[in-house]
């Protein structure tokens, strides 16, 4: 059974603003299929005592100081911009969100 | 601006036919050096895109790390706020496609916040006396503020038409909480007010804690206002939430425009839909924005960067035993050392002069004295630069120098007046507008009899019931004498020499 239907991938392809070809959606409904089929399998292994894990090893509470440190440079920053006008980062104007 | 105008219902009629529910969403950037997940500077004003670092613009392979003092600040504004702290929880990713944020989501808590179910008691004058509304908290939790966007070309400079948008990133990463409301029902009428004093005490209670300086011309303190409107009895209709309310006065015009909005819809057949709403401060209106039923969708998971908070209980314990006087506490403490009317101290309040009047007292003025300037003078300068009380030139101790000369005589009412206005327009301190304005007070015999002299030739008639004992008459002389020296005459003194001068006594 397809869990992940040509419709989620067009969801998922407008949330990242991606233009996808009905070859693509067909194409990724397989591949994201097999992916997800395969982490259902390990969902089977673990019984109901395991909790999900979001962080592989047990390790809590690491915090930095509150201390200023230097960053970087703005004209570096510049530089690896692919567009900059007036010291910011230019963009391409956003439709569909404010 | 919106193609047409919403119909509005009058707000006295909507709230007898509908009983409004309110709910407000409130980020606070914490004032804490750096950013919340990196060693940037949080200053505001600063140039652009010159407080950034691999890690909050995003780029690959940097990994953040949680500011301990802004976990600090949070778990204190949720004991403030009378929350339970959670012992364990993590944050998580945020994702959504706009370049306020480089990464393409911004790290925040989901189902797991810091900070859960607590209450906020807030005090709302009315002409039945104070009432005193208990404002529920959902939740507070922590998360990352988003860098800023100037969207250019087109004619509006706003994101309809706009060509492109230019981005700085100081703000992106500096370090948010964000503060959730229960549903609030059963204000009424007072539903504005509510929910403007609820953002007050807000700001107030994170004052006291020093967690954030609180400035929202600076957009340090943002709203969201959620309304909805019911029949009595009835459930609760749809909500509509407006987003970025910025001001005090902007959070009691937005309830207050909403239900009048709401109203005329739903009187007329129409719905409320549930969307996202742009507040106006010019006309104090709300336009339609996106349409939440376009489903928003943020793929919430665990941030895989950033390991579990988990606070001690020592630690909370620790933090609880050293939070600072509940506002609501100073106020009555204040209230009660002073003598004062809940009228004057709610005056007091609504001006914000609370923190600069203590201070003035602590500095050792009289209660009354310090009142008097804070509210007077100060409070219209203030309100006509638009600026906060405290971020005025005169500080308590340019009140305590003019009072002591005041006292020994060396200044007149007036003339403190004048000396203020200097200290205002940033002539300088105390001393050197007095020397500057050369505000003396005239107190030698001569100069002070010959103007005695001369208001008495003007006022032949007054001179001479004084001489015959209507020692009250006197105050007429006493004032010609206070306007020829432009109020640098020592007043008791003129009234002395006046009625040794025409022979008579008190």
């Amino acid at each position: 059974m397809s869990a992940i239907t040509r419709a989620d991938v067009e969801h998922l392809g407008r949330l990242a603003r991606l233009n996808l070809t009905p070859e693509e959606i067909d194409n990724f409904a397989g591949q994201l299929d097999v992916i997800l089929a395969s982490v259902a399998r390990i969902s089977e292994v673990a019984a109901h005592d395991i909790p999900p894990t979001s962080h592989p090893i047990p390790v809590e509470n690491v915090y930095r100081e509150d201390v200023v440190r230097p960053g970087l440079l703005r004209a570096d920053v510049a530089a690896g911009a692919p567009a900059w006008e007036d010291d910011r980062f230019r963009v391409p104007r956003i439709l569909g969100e404010a | 601006m919106s193609a047409h105008a919403d119909e509005l219902m009058d707000y006295d009629q909507a709230v007898s036919l509908f009983d409004p529910v309110i709910g407000l969403e409130t980020h606070v950037e914490l004032g804490t050096n750096s950013k919340m997940f990196c060693s940037c500077p949080t200053e505001f004003g600063a140039e652009a895109n010159t407080q950034i670092c691999p890690v909050c613009v995003g780029l690959p392979g940097s990994m953040p790390v949680v500011n301990a003092v802004a976990v600090e600040s949070t778990i204190r504004m949720g004991l403030a706020l009378n929350c339970d702290i959670a012992s364990w929880c993590r944050f998580a990713r945020k994702n959504y496609f706009y370049p306020d944020m480089p990464k393409d989501y911004q790290i925040s808590q989901y189902d797991e916040p810091l900070c859960t179910d607590g209450y906020l008691d807030v005090i709302v004058p009315t002409d039945d006396g104070p009432q005193v509304f208990r404002i529920e908290i959902e939740r507070v939790h922590m998360e990352e503020d988003t860098g800023k966007l100037t969207h250019s070309g087109g004619d509006t400079g706003r994101i309809h038409g706009a060509d492109y948008s230019l981005v700085d990133y100081n703000r992106a990463g500096i370090p948010l909480i964000e503060i959730v409301t229960k549903p609030i029902p059963g204000t009424g009428a007072l539903a504005p007010v509510v929910a403007r004093a609820y953002v007050a005490e807000l700001r107030n209670l994170m004052r006291s804690l020093g967690v954030s300086n609180v400035r929202m011309e600076e957009g340090s303190l943002r709203c969201d206002v959620n309304v909805s409107l019911a029949k009595p009895g009835e459930p609760w209709g749809t909500r509509s939430e407006t987003k970025n309310v910025n001001s005090l006065r902007s959070v009691e015009r937005a309830v207050h425009s909403e239900i009048e909005r709401q109203s005329a819809l739903l009187t007329s057949g129409g719905r409320v839909i549930q969307e996202t709403r742009h507040f106006h401060e010019d006309t104090g209106r709300s336009t339609s924005g996106r349409s939440k039923e376009q489903a928003e969708d943020y793929r919430y998971f665990p941030e895989p960067d950033l390991v579990p908070v988990a606070p001690s209980l020592e630690w909370i314990e620790q933090l609880r035993a050293s939070l600072p006087e509940a506002p609501a506490a100073k106020r009555a403490r204040l209230q009660e050392s002073w003598g004062i009317t809940d009228f004057e101290m709610q005056t007091l309040v609504n001006t914000d002069a609370l923190d600069v009047i203590e201070e003035t007292v602590a500095a050792g003025v009289e209660q009354s004295a310090a009142r008097k300037w804070w509210m007077g003078e100060f409070a219209r300068s203030a309100k006509e630069q638009g600026i906060e009380l405290s971020q005025l030139r005169v500080r308590p101790a340019d009140i305590v120098r003019v009072e002591a000369l005041i006292g020994e005589g060396a200044l007149t009412d007036k003339m403190a007046r004048q000396v203020f206005e200097g200290v205002l327009a940033g002539e300088g301190d105390v001393d050197s507008v007095i020397a500057q304005r050369g505000l003396v007070v005239v107190s030698d015999d001569t100069s002070l009899l010959a103007a005695i002299d001369e208001a008495l030739a003007a006022q032949p008639d007054v001179a001479e019931k004084i001489a015959s004992g209507k020692v009250q008459a006197a105050g007429a002389i006493v004032g010609a004498v206070m306007k020829a020296t432009q109020g640098q005459a020592d007043a008791a003194k003129v009234r002395a020499l006046l009625l040794e001068k025409l022979g008579v006594s008190e």
